[in-house]
C-alpha cells in the first residue's frame, strides 16, 4: 500500500520541481493591461489595424506603439474604455462605412459567359471579368465572403453586394478583396454619392450599362453648393461641401447618384 | 539494423498512428486547417512522444517492474506526459505567443492525446516480455516514440495541405469544413492501408 503511494508521490514531486524550474527559465512577463484591452476589442482578428490580430494590437496599444483609436471596428464606447485603461484621451474620428460605387450588376452587359471558379478575383484574371464594363462589379461576392461582421449580402435581384451600414465597421477587408477597387470608405452621414466608377465616354457607357454615369454635367450645373464635379466623364461628390439637398439626384438621367431614403430633401 | 529500420518504417507508414491505429485524431482534425500551425503541432507532439518514450521506459524498467507495480502503468505514464506537455506549453508561450494562441485548447489537449499514451503503452508491451527486458529495448522505445511522432507530423501536414486547397474548392454546403475533412481523412487512411502488405 505504501510503496505505490510513495512511488507516485515522489514521481509527482520530481516532475513538479522540474516544471517549477522550467517556469523560472522561461518566465513570461506580460502586461496585465493587454488582457483588459483585449476585452474591449471586437475579437474578429480582421487585421485592418495592421497587426497580427486583436492580440497584437492590444499589445501595441499597451506598449504605446498604437493609439487606442486604431481599431476601426471597435465602437466609440469601446475605444473610450481602451483609452481609459492606458490613461490617454481619445481623439474622435468620423464614422466611415464601406460603399459600393457601382450600380451595374445584372443591368451591365456581359461580354462572355464565365464558367470558372466562383470568385471575383479568379474571374478578373480572365480578360478582366465577364462584364463589358471594365470598371464594374463582377458580382461573385468576394467582399461578402470576406466580411467578418456579416455586414454585407448579395442582392439577388440586382446581383450587387449590399452593405448594412449599422453593422459595417469600416475595417476595409472588402476593399482589399475587391479586384475592381470599387469599394471605398465614405463618412456615414454623406448619403449622396455617385454609384459608378467608369471613366469611359458617355456614349460608350450607355452601350454596356444603362445605370452608369455618362458625364452629362447636369448635376454639376444644378448643385447649389459646388459640391459635385464631373472629371474624366465621371461625376464625383465632394463629401465636405455636400449639403444633401438632393438636387443632383433629381436631375440625373441615369439615376446613378445614389440617394438613400433617409436623406432629407430626397424623394424615393 | 533491420530491426531499427522496421521500427521506423512501421511507426511512420505501416502502423501510422493516425491512419492505421486511429489514435490522436483530435488535434489531427483541430489543428490541420493551415500548414504552419500543423507543422508546429506535429513537432510538439513528436517532442512529447520522444521524451515520454524515454522517461516512461525508465520508470517502467526501474520502478514499476522491480516493485511489482504494473497496475500503476497508466497513471504514471499520464503523469510523465502531462509534465512534458506543460513544458512544451511554457516553452511555446515564451517563444511564440502567436503560435500559442493558434494552438488554443489543442496544446494542453496533447496531454490527453491518446497517440502519446498509446506509444508509451505500446513500447511497454512490445519491448518487454512479461517482466523481462528485451535487448535494445531502450533505444527501440525512443526510436518508436520519435518515428510515431514523425508519422503524426506527416499525417497532419498532408491533411493541412489538402485542407488549405479545399478552401478554394466548391464543397457542398452540408459538407463544408469538418465533414469533408473526415471524408478526406478516411480516403487517406485507405491509401495508407496499402503499406500494410510491406515486408522488410
Amino acid at each position: 500500500m505504501l510503496i505505490p503511494i510513495l512511488t507516485l508521490g515522489i514521481l509527482g514531486l520530481l516532475f513538479g520541481i522540474g516544471l517549477g524550474l522550467a517556469f523560472k527559465v522561461f518566465k513570461l512577463e506580460e502586461d496585465p493591461r493587454v488582457g483588459k484591452i483585449l476585452e474591449f476589442l471586437p475579437g474578429a482578428n480582421c487585421g485592418a489595424c495592421g497587426y497580427a490580430g486583436c492580440f497584437g494590437l492590444a499589445q501595441a496599444i499597451a506598449e504605446g506603439k498604437a493609439l487606442p483609436s486604431t481599431c476601426a471596428p471597435a465602437s466609440i464606447e469601446e475605444r473610450k474604455k481602451i483609452a481609459e485603461i492606458i490613461g490617454k484621451e481619445l481623439e474622435e474620428k468620423t464614422k466611415l462605412v464601406a460603399t459600393l460605387i457601382c450600380n451595374g450588376g445584372c443591368i451591365a452587359v456581359d461580354k462572355f459567359i464565365y464558367q470558372g471558379i466562383n470568385s471575383c478575383m479568379a474571374a478578373n484574371l480572365l480578360f478582366g471579368g465577364q462584364k463589358t464594363c471594365p470598371y464594374g462589379c463582377l458580382g461573385f461576392g468576394d467582399c461578402v465572403n470576406v466580411c467578418p461582421f456579416g455586414a454585407m449580402y448579395m442582392d439577388e435581384k440586382t446581383n450587387l453586394p449590399v452593405i448594412i451600414e449599422e453593422k459595417c465597421t469600416a475595417c476595409g477587408l472588402c476593399i482589399k478583396a475587391c479586384p475592381k477597387n470599387i469599394l471605398t470608405l465614405r463618412p456615414i452621414k454623406n448619403k449622396v454619392y455617385v454609384m459608378c466608377n467608369s471613366t469611359d465616354k458617355g456614349a460608350l457607357v450607355t452601350k454596356y450599362c444603362k445605370n452608369g454615369c455618362i458625364g452629362c454635367f447636369k448635376c454639376e450645373k444644378v448643385c447649389p453648393s459646388d459640391a459635385i464635379h464631373v472629371k474624366n466623364n465621371l461625376a464625383k461628390v465632394d463629401y465636405e461641401k455636400c449639403t444633401l439637398c438632393g438636387e443632383c439626384v433629381k436631375v440625373c438621367p441615369t439615376k446613378v447618384i445614389h440617394p438613400l431614403s433617409s436623406t432629407p430633401g430626397v424623394e424615393e | 539494423m533491420t530491426q531499427y529500420l522496421m521500427i521506423i518504417i512501421g511507426a511512420i507508414f505501416i502502423n501510422n498512428f493516425i491512419f492505421t491505429r486511429f489514435l490522436g485524431l483530435c488535434p489531427f482534425i483541430g489543428v490541420s486547417k493551415e500548414t504552419k500551425p500543423a507543422l508546429s503541432m506535429g513537432l510538439a507532439v513528436t517532442f512529447v512522444m520522444t521524451m515520454a518514450s524515454l522517461i516512461t521506459w525508465l520508470i517502467y524498467r526501474f520502478i514499476l517492474i522491480p516493485y511489482n507495480l504494473l497496475y500503476l502503468r497508466t497513471i504514471s505514464f499520464i503523469l510523465v506526459i502531462a509534465t512534458f506537455v506543460q513544458l512544451v506549453e511554457i516553452f511555446i508561450h515564451k517563444v511564440s505567443p502567436t503560435l500559442f494562441r493558434a494552438f488554443g485548447i489543442y496544446l494542453p489537449l496533447i496531454t490527453t492525446n491518446c497517440a502519446v499514451l498509446g506509444v508509451a503503452l505500446l513500447n511497454s508491451e512490445m519491448f518487454f516480455k512479461e517482466k523481462e527486458v528485451l535487448t535494445n529495448s531502450f533505444s527501440f522505445s525512443i526510436l518508436q516514440g520519435f518515428s510515431a511522432g514523425l508519422g503524426f507530423t506527416l499525417a497532419i501536414l498532408l491533411m493541412s495541405g489538402i485542407r488549405e486547397r479545399l478552401e478554394m474548392a466548391e464543397v457542398p454546403q452540408a459538407l463544408k469544413n469538418i465533414p469533408i475533412a473526415f471524408i478526406v481523412a478516411s480516403l487517406m487512411s485507405i491509401a495508407f492501408l496499402g503499406f500494410v502488405g510491406f515486408k522488410l
